[in-house]
């Protein structure tokens, strides 16, 4: 059984409430999903539709399409490089095959102690500092082979290596799944209203109606 | 004085221009609402609070504010394509960040979401948009974590939500984030993502989602950038706004400079009056090639735009004369190849972008992508035949049919074939594939044949052997 623990359900009814409509919450409940369990699973699938009004085949389709989004186990720490066009000027090729070479594996393989899942990316918008790669989505700039490899040593023997990453993100790096570490709350005495479009067919109140005056 | 930010603002370097969006990021918690009140910030909301909506919508309008998401369509006018009467509005905010070299919204994401929320608030005020939604690239963690903090301590300050700062302006701003697609950056896909769907472009018309977009209401799509412009315009006016950069070009705008120069990095720079012989040789900017290397290519605006080259380095940084001269400035995303650059590789690699990227949806882009890809393959790879190099351009001629956009060359007596492309696909994602092939055909052309001539001298030197040999 892989569905969402109590305080994950708890997070999923919030994360809804932010949306007019239910569905929006797929790719967010998704990530949650994905959070929880490292990976997306078919009962987590079953789960999302099941709150937001969907098929678990219209979750998937939705999923599937994008790729941060794994439907099978992935190591601890998915280890990104940027091969793209900036990266690839300054030695991101030469980046990849170094991290094939340190992990023993290759683009989408996992190595088989379950730590590391290698992946060749597009663009991650650090094209000023090339090359890069990030680990779970934490970005470590102008890489070197050498830092490479003082990041995965550091991840093997369990410290933080988010020193080396430059970014002033001094956190721990989370295990795969989690983004953001923080969530968005709307206390409920501040919430605007977030309901359905067809609720909220009259013009805001601050802005004037069609004779001038305030509504 | 011009100094390279510390580690935290990675890629940011301050040089001696104006700072219009930039002056917070080398202060180490920018990115905290009591840093920000304490730098001015959320005052440009308060200005815009004491005028009319439809002034605020003027201000911007006036302030000729172009788009900084790649189309570069003026905001103001964007945003008179509501239709009248017809509620709810809402504004969808595209920080989506993905088109190759572009290195920009992650910075003002990170570096000052204080920013970013106040330019939405102004937007939702001038337009009577009754929610917004924070559309952040799923990969950027970082900027999430920064924007639902910055979202968290702003609804507790009662700067978002009921009653905004004490009026009756109520707006939500909801952070979302997506899972990885570059096509998700085209706004109508990034309208069927935030659905729930499959990040496919929506057919045209209408061409602008103001008219129907999110469950088929009017919306607004504007880039981080574009809205993190709003504060200074409302604290400092459109004439003010005006009197920086050329005419059709206002303001500033931040290009990230990659690839061969010595400095590369994020630059606040005027726009019109620096050239991009400035920004890459300027000593406030790239300070010149690596080991004074020769510039090869430079691609001004993004994978997708035509290169440019040595002739084309004085023209200004505007969108006009860049467009007339057959590129564009895209993103802000310049990335710059010296003479080392193998540019049959380069362009596999952009190539391979687009065919990984497309979203399957249009037969030209889905099919022609994947082919362009395979066929520059075999050619890098020694395997190309001699009619490869005609192929790719009949390729390329079924995603974008008609003479292709492309820059003036003095020593082929060629014109300029201005910007933007046609398409025989709905959004512009296959055309762009077209972008980095036609550009180093036609400049590079002998590198092409070379490797081509090279495959047919191995392939007489390495004949098979007979098997009765």
């Amino acid at each position: 059984m892989s569905r969402f623990t109590e305080l994950n359900a708890r997070r999923a009814h919030e994360i809804i409430s932010h949306y007019p409509r239910a569905r929006s919450a797929i790719i967010p409940l998704l990530h949650l999903a994905q959070e929880q369990e490292g990976w997306i699973t078919n009962d987590a699938m079953t789960q999302i539709a099941e709150l937001t009004g969907a098929t678990a085949a219209e979750v998937l389709g939705t999923g599937s399409f994008y790729e941060m989004f794994k439907f099978h186990p992935v190591g601890r720490y998915l280890v990104n490089v940027c091969t793209n066009i900036s990266c690839q000027l300054l030695g991101g090729e030469e980046l990849l095959e170094h991290a094939e070479t340190t992990l023993g594996i290759t683009d989408g393989q996992t190595s088989d102690d379950g730590l590391f899942t290698l992946e060749d990316v597009e663009c991650v918008a650090a094209c000023t500092e090339a090359p890069c790669f990030t680990v779970n989505y934490r970005y470590f700039h102008r890489a070197t082979p050498e830092t490479f490899s003082e990041v995965v040593a550091e991840l093997r023997a369990g410290r933080n290596p988010m020193e080396k990453g430059q970014q002033g993100d001094r956190g721990e790096i989370p295990d795969h799944g989690t983004l953001s570490r923080t969530l968005q709350h709307i206390p409920a005495d501040r919430k605007a209203g977030i309901v359905a479009p067809e609720e909220a067919a009259q013009a805001p109140s601050w802005m004037p109606t069609e004779t001038g005056e305030n509504a | 004085m011009t100094t390279e930010a510390p580690a935290f603002a990675a890629g940011f370097i301050n040089n001696q221009g104006p700072k219009l969006i930039t002056g917070r990021f080398t202060i180490e918690d920018s990115f905290t609402l009591k840093r920000s009140l304490a730098t001015g910030g959320y005052d440009g909301l308060k200005k815009a609070l004491a005028r009319p909506p439809a002034d605020v919508h003027g201000e911007v309008r006036d302030a000729v504010l172009l788009g900084r998401g790649g189309a570069g369509f003026p905001a103001g006018v964007k945003w008179g394509f509501c239709p009248e009467g017809v509620w709810p509005r809402y504004l969808v905010v595209n920080g989506d960040e993905s088109e190759p070299g572009t290195y920009k919204d992650r910075l003002l994401m990170e570096r000052d979401p204080h920013q970013l929320i106040e330019g939405c608030l102004i937007a939702c005020y001038a337009l009577g948009l009754s929610q917004c939604f924070l559309y952040v690239r799923g990969e950027m963690a970082l900027a999430q974590e920064r924007i639902a903090t910055a979202l968290n301590e702003a609804y507790a300050d009662g700067r978002i939500g009921r009653n905004i700062m004490g009026t009756d302006f109520s707006v939500d701003i909801v952070l979302h984030w997506g899972a990885g697609a570059y096509i998700v950056g085209e706004e109508t896909a990034l309208i069927e993502s935030l659905e729930g769907n499959r990040g496919m472009p929506r057919l045209k018309p209408p061409y602008f989602p103001a008219a129907i977009g999110l469950y088929g209401q009017p919306t607004i799509v504007n880039n981080v950038e574009t809205l993190a412009n709003l504060p200074w315009i409302m604290n400092n006016g459109a004439e003010a706004y005006k009197t920086m950069g050329s005419e059709t070009s206002p303001g500033t705008r931040l290009f990230a400079v990659s690839g061969h120069v010595n400095r590369p990095g994020v630059y606040e720079v005027e726009q019109g009056v620096t050239t991009f012989r400035d920004l890459f040789y300027g000593d406030n900017f790239c300070q010149g090639m690596r080991n004074g290397n020769d510039l090869k290519a430079f691609i001004p605006g993004g994978g997708s735009a035509p290169w440019f080259f040595e002739e084309h380095l004085d023209l200004p940084l505007e969108a006009r004369p860049v467009g007339a001269a057959g590129s564009m400035l895209g993103s802000g995303a310049i990335v710059v190849m010296d003479h080392t650059t193998d540019v049959v590789k380069a362009c596999l690699r952009l190539v391979r972008f687009y065919a990984r990227e497309s979203c399957g949806k249009c037969a030209p882009c889905r099919e022609g992508t994947t082919w362009e890809e395979k066929v520059l393959r075999r050619i890098y790879e020694g395997q190309g035949r001699p009619s490869d190099l005609d192929l790719l351009e009949d390729i390329g001629d079924n995603i974008s049919p008609g003479p292709y956009p492309v820059a003036s060359f003095a020593d082929q007596d060629l014109e300029a074939v201005p910007f933007p492309p046609k398409q025989t696909t709905i959004c512009p994602l296959g055309p762009s594939s077209v972008a980095p092939i036609s550009s180093a055909l036609r400049r590079f052309r002998p590198e092409f044949e070379a490797l081509i001539t090279l495959r047919d001298s191995i392939a007489v030197s390495a004949a098979p052997i007979p098997e009765d040999a």
